[in-house]
């Protein structure tokens, strides 16, 4: 590794609520919880469904589909990794299914970017074990 | 039975806030309740009730309350607690207190809060100052470099420029009509530094849509508040500012979808025990974590419609000769940050006329909101120099 390689992103690794979330990651597929009992799904993952209070929970997975809910532009850099990244957007997503997620959105400069735009998941390979759902504009 | 006028307001303690390094979290709590016992004209013996918010320096400190009494050397303590709601912890603890104290549990409570986030040069630097305090991630998030509370308001603030109209102008009048009021309260950190509408523009980006100057300041200080029974405080040195209604909202679900705070739940209960409605509210003192939060508070307790904040600042109703005073101090935004006490000390202030050159020509009704968490918790307190 060079000296001017930036810092690895922080990556949730071994983290057992995540781990369904990052195999299917893994195999190009995005995941969200689904409670056994109701049916309600979830994201981000939760010990219990908010709608009915079941622990009984299974992944489901979930078109890739939904539009831009909100966004904001990072320009103060709280992370080493993110220091030659800034300015970059983080995007809420919000599922066609429902569930909203955290996210970036790949290919669209931040000035391009619009609450209601459509978007599609696409996978970037971080680490053997963390693959990272992104989107982009469709 | 109503709670109205039972309860006051009798002693304000604040000590230097901002950039001050001369004291440990500790030390600032101390000074505070020294303070506002002798604004009350009161002995520490006096008091048979304390109630605390730790800032983020009191770290994981346990039984945070039980340490301040100690450091205090109080005894016989009668009520207890230390308490979180973020910013709406200091709004509740006034209330606590007025519920304890109308209870007959006890007489003469000490609200508290106390904090030291930022470090003084000569300190070891540690990755604990000013943003860093704020700056904590869940593990999914920092994934995708969302980091801190200032981007998460940044997300709703987002929301409402988009469903509303509200524009970077509109977040950037609630700074600059801010500012014009610190620079008339001697005690505001940014007193002589004045502002501009393109000086807010010319500001760095923090998080889209938000400035360095849409963010609360950071500050090191504490603030203690005396409440006690209405009739006590009638015997004390300085003129009670009673307790005329309070109320508490939280509620839940997704600040971004309702772009709403606690204040709708929490002012309909205080209101209805100060027998007011927004009309009759001479002073605002609202909770500015940011300069959205403004916008979306003044909504909430129905000083314009959802959505219309934006227009009503920069018109300048809230301004110096507004209408609606608002944030009379400079707010969290120019003058100190100290939680949910910087409403409160300022509403104590303007409810006993002592604002200098800052202070409202009416303030018969004073109104305090408290903010915490994403838009999660809520607390309102109606004040009166008038005791019904």
């Amino acid at each position: 590794m060079s000296r001017d390689t930036p810092p690895a992103r922080p990556l949730p690794e071994g983290d057992p609520a995540l781990a369904p979330f990052f195999a299917a990651a893994k195999e190009r597929r995005l995941v969200v919880q689904r409670c056994a009992r109701c049916g309600a799904l979830r994201f981000p993952p939760r010990e219990l469904c908010t709608s009915c209070l079941a622990t009984e929970v299974e992944w489901a997975d979930v078109s890739g589909r939904g539009e831009i809910f909100s966004f904001n532009v990072m320009h103060q850099v709280y992370h080493p990794a993110f220091a030659t990244e800034v300015p970059y957007a983080v995007v809420v997503v919000k599922l066609v299914e429902g569930p909203k997620m955290i996210s970036n959105l790949v290919d669209c400069p931040v000035d391009e970017i619009r609450i209601g735009m459509p978007v599609e998941v696409v996978f970037e390979t971080m680490t053997d074990t963390i693959t990272l759902p992104k989107f982009r504009r469709v | 039975m109503s709670l109205r006028g039972k309860t006051a307001i009798a002693g304000l303690g604040q000590t230097k806030q901002g950039k001050v390094y001369d004291r440990t979290y500790m030390g600032f709590a101390v000074e505070a309740v020294e303070l506002a016992l002798a604004d009350a004209g009161l002995e520490r013996t006096d008091l048979d009730g304390l109630l605390l918010n730790p800032g983020l320096a009191w770290g994981t400190a346990a039984m945070g309350s039980f340490m301040l009494q100690q450091a205090l050397g109080l005894r016989d303590l009668k009520l207890s607690a230390t308490m979180n709601l973020g910013g709406a912890t200091a709004g509740a603890m006034i209330q606590h207190a007025a519920l304890a104290i109308a209870a007959g549990m006890c007489t003469t409570v000490a609200c508290v809060f106390s904090d030291r986030p930022l470090k003084g040069p000569d300190e070891q630097k540690q990755k604990t100052g000013s943003a860093a305090s704020y700056a904590f991630a869940r593990g999914l998030d920092a994934a995708y470099g969302q980091f801190g509370i200032n981007a998460m308001y940044a997300l709703v603030a987002r929301r409402h420029m988009h469903a509303y109209g509200t524009t970077q102008d509109h977040l950037g009048a609630v700074a600059v009509t801010q500012r014009r009021w610190a620079n008339m309260n001697p005690a505001a950190q940014l007193k002589d530094v004045p502002l501009t509408l393109a000086d807010y523009h010319a500001s760095r980006w923090v998080v889209e849509p938000f400035h360095m100057l849409d963010c609360c300041l950071v500050s090191n200080g504490g603030v203690a508040v005396i409440v006690t029974s209405a009739e006590r405080a009638r015997t004390l040195r300085k003129p009670p500012v009673y307790l005329w209604g309070m109320g508490q909202g939280h509620p839940g679900g997704e600040p971004a979808e309702t772009l709403a705070s606690g204040a709708p739940i929490a002012s309909k209960i205080a209101f209805d025990m100060a027998r007011i409605r927004t009309p009759d509210i001479d002073v605002c003192e609202l909770y500015d974590c940011y300069t959205f939060t403004v916008l979306v508070t003044l909504e909430d307790y129905g000083f314009c419609a959802k959505g219309e904040a934006g227009p009503f600042v920069a018109e300048g109703h809230t301004a110096p000769g507004g209408s609606l005073p608002v944030n009379t101090g400079g707010g969290q935004l120019s003058s100190s940050y100290m939680w949910g006490m910087t409403p409160i000390a300022e509403g104590i202030v303007q409810a006993r006329g002592e604002g200098g050159e800052r202070q409202a020509p009416k303030h018969d009704v004073v109104l305090v909101s408290g903010n915490g968490g994403l838009l999660s918790t809520h607390t309102t307190l109606v004040l009166s120099p008038l005791p019904s």
